[in-house]
């Protein structure tokens, strides 16, 4: 049982999502089934995080007992479909199977009154798939099958809302997006089997020999994964995104979209990792790309109206922290020294940075949900004194707001301060524009809670009341966690974040078995 | 190792510790709390005194005078006027513009990675 894990990963969210449409005009069976699966899938997770952390990376073949069998021929490399799950892998597919099922939990309600229940159900076990397939596969075909899955999913979530023109729109933009870097990412891997006759990640690392061909599939993987992980200057389809989307997939589409982050790091660390040369300029554009995007992600934000579009330009700027801690860390990589001192931290606060900002960002986008729930309205000028009337939205906001913006002891903070001393010793610009940004976004966030939640109430809102019970536990179930994880930041760096880091470091490791004869 | 120093956060210049910090943050409550019993008594709630004062004159409708999200920040705003209207260009929220900062972020990459920069 244990062995089969990484399969179970994917296979139990699968036979839910083909299962949900059977439950048309079942009442709120999609919603319960959905709730089960998620949960089911998130007890394997946890299994599959002990198994990987006590035992080591886990390696599944699909089709054979072992990854080292030969075909007939006596052709030696790895080319059946394999799972590596290493702790980044386990991490990522943790946080995946988390918010998903918070999500499904949150949507209990909040999608309650939609038709088409059972493919918003099936749509979002979809989603779960293909990010846990992205995060756990091994093969870089597999890993565009799953991205596709993933981006379609997606789209169709976006626009699920299809009576609002906003949602269609929003769900072409993000399936154009996703087409565009899904088809980038099958040429890029087209160029690497064309040389090296292998798909195989592990095996591929063995064998890259920076030359051009690969130099430019590397760029081309990079672009892609940026613009997929909402990177600056390709974020433009996040707010749309963000905003149409119902609240209770927006935990997972977040962390979908750190998928894709994750599979940049993937392939900048164990894909390329084996060529140190260049690893350093690219470790540089990483670094800026995360600086440009935390302050241009703010500005934008600040200036917004709409409350969820506001909150999701904070999603923009949020990424740009993750990208300068893991850019700094792979900027260093060729200098152990430099490594040791701040690097490893550097990487640490940003994968980090990851779980804090998908557990804050969901709270707070659901907080934007429950704001739409009762008063009907996303623009904040027409809202004001909901805090009397929505209690424990309020605090669930001012917690996410607190964690978000990086005040102690909220989990925001303990990553942000690990992000702050390190990018400070690369260079103490990018520490400058790390902390402008988290007052900007403080600020941001004042904005949101004078006007929603403080002020005079507004004669409209008389009568509205706090959101269903549903979505109040899944809100403080998040607030919850942001304080846990601000309070004992040490257990989760130790007990989750620094394997991570150290998978994605130690390349020999990842390729124990990859470097075949 | 003390259970305290098991949760102090280690970076390459410092440490955080958020039991320390919680505890200073109840030291300064209490300093706060101290500060405050010793305010002005004669505040009742729920009374004239708390209404707001606009020269003498009643207040008609709160409602109407709150201070609205698109006014919060006006001056920031204003100030960096210049700022803006470049940010505001570059989002057009046309589909074809996200491909073409695609584009163009690929080839700097690939410049960079190619070209040797």
């Amino acid at each position: 049982m244990i062995e089969h894990l990484p399969a179970l990963m994917i296979a139990v969210p699968l036979f839910g999502a083909f299962i949900a449409p059977l439950l048309k005009k079942k009442g709120s069976a999609p919603a319960v089934w959905a709730i089960i699966i998620t949960t089911v899938t998130l007890g394997i997770g946890l299994l599959l995080v002990k198994e990987v952390l006590a035992q080591g990376m886990m390696v599944y073949v699909f089709g054979a007992d072992r990854p080292t069998l030969v075909l007939p021929s006596g052709y030696r490399v790895p080319v059946r479909i394999i799972f590596e799950v290493d702790a980044i892998g386990a991490f990522m597919a943790l946080s995946a199977t988390l918010m998903s099922f918070i999500g499904a939990l949150y949507s209990y309600s909040h999608v309650r009154n939609e038709t088409g229940l059972e493919k918003y159900y099936a749509l979002l076990l979809l989603l779960e798939v293909g990010i846990l397939g992205m995060v756990l596969t091994g093969d870089l075909f597999n890993l565009f099958v799953f991205l596709e899955i993933a981006g379609i999913a997606g789209s169709a979530l976006v626009g699920f809302r299809n009576y609002r023109g906003e949602a269609s729109e929003a769900g072409i933009k993000y399936l154009i997006v996703s087409a565009v870097a899904s088809l980038m990412v099958l040429f890029s891997i087209g160029l690497l089997y064309g040389q090296y006759g292998n798909l195989n990640m592990a095996y591929l690392s063995t064998q890259i020999s920076f030359n051009t061909v690969d130099m430019i599939a590397l760029g081309i993987l990079f672009a892609s994964f940026a613009m997929k992980c909402g990177s600056v200057p390709t974020h433009h389809w996040v707010p749309d995104a963000y905003t149409e989307v119902p609240s209770g997939i927006n935990p997972t589409l977040l962390v979908a979209t750190y998928a894709s982050l994750y599979a940049l790091f993937r392939v900048s660390f164990s894909l390329f990792g084996k060529v140190t040369m260049n690893m350093s300029s690219l470790g540089w554009i990483m670094s800026i790309l995360g600086v440009l995007t935390m302050f241009i992600g703010v500005t934008m934000a600040l200036v917004q109206k709409d409350v969820k579009r506001l909150m999701s330009y904070h999603a923009i700027s949020q990424t740009g922290y993750m990208l300068l801690g893991v850019g700094v860390g792979l900027a260093v990589l060729n200098d152990p020294a430099k490594l040791a001192a701040f690097g490893r931290d550097a990487m640490a606060g940003g994968i980090f940075h990851i779980i804090n900002h998908i557990i804050y960002k969901s709270l707070l986008l659901m907080t934007a949900g429950a704001l739409f729930y009762v008063t009907g309205t996303r623009n904040l000028n027409e809202m004001g004194g909901l805090a009397r009337k929505m209690p424990y939205t309020t605090i669930a906001f001012i917690v996410g707001a607190a964690a978000i913006s990086g005040i102690p002891p909220f989990n925001g903070f303990a990553s942000k301060f690990l992000i702050y001393e390190t990018s400070y010793q690369l260079s103490p610009i990018f520490a400058v524009f790390a902390m402008v940004t988290s007052v900007l976004t403080l600020a941001s966030f004042v904005k949101v809670f004078a006007s929603a939640f403080l002020g005079p109430p507004v004669k409209k809102y008389e009568e509205v009341r706090e959101v269903p019970r549903s979505m109040v536990v899944a809100m403080l179930i998040l607030a919850a966690l942001c304080i846990l994880f601000g309070l004992f930041p040490n257990v989760v760096l130790d007990k989750l974040v620094y394997p991570a880091v150290d998978a994605l470091l130690k390349l020999s490791s990842y390729q124990t078995w990859g470097g075949l004869p | 190792m003390t259970w305290i120093e098991s949760l102090t956060l280690n970076s390459p210049s410092g440490f955080w510790n958020p039991i320390v910090w919680l505890a200073f943050l109840v030291v300064f409550a209490v300093i706060g709390y101290l500060i405050y019993s010793r305010g002005n008594r004669s505040y009742k709630p729920n009374t004239d005194q708390v209404k707001p004062f606009l020269s003498g004159n009643e207040v008609e409708d709160v409602e109407e005078i709150r201070v609205r999200a698109g006014d919060i920040y006006w001056g920031f705003i204003e100030a960096l006027k210049g700022y803006y209207s470049v940010l505001m260009r570059m989002h057009t929220g046309d589909v074809r513009d996200y491909i073409l900062w695609y584009l163009g972020l690929g080839a700097v990459i690939l410049f960079v990675l190619v070209g040797g920069v």
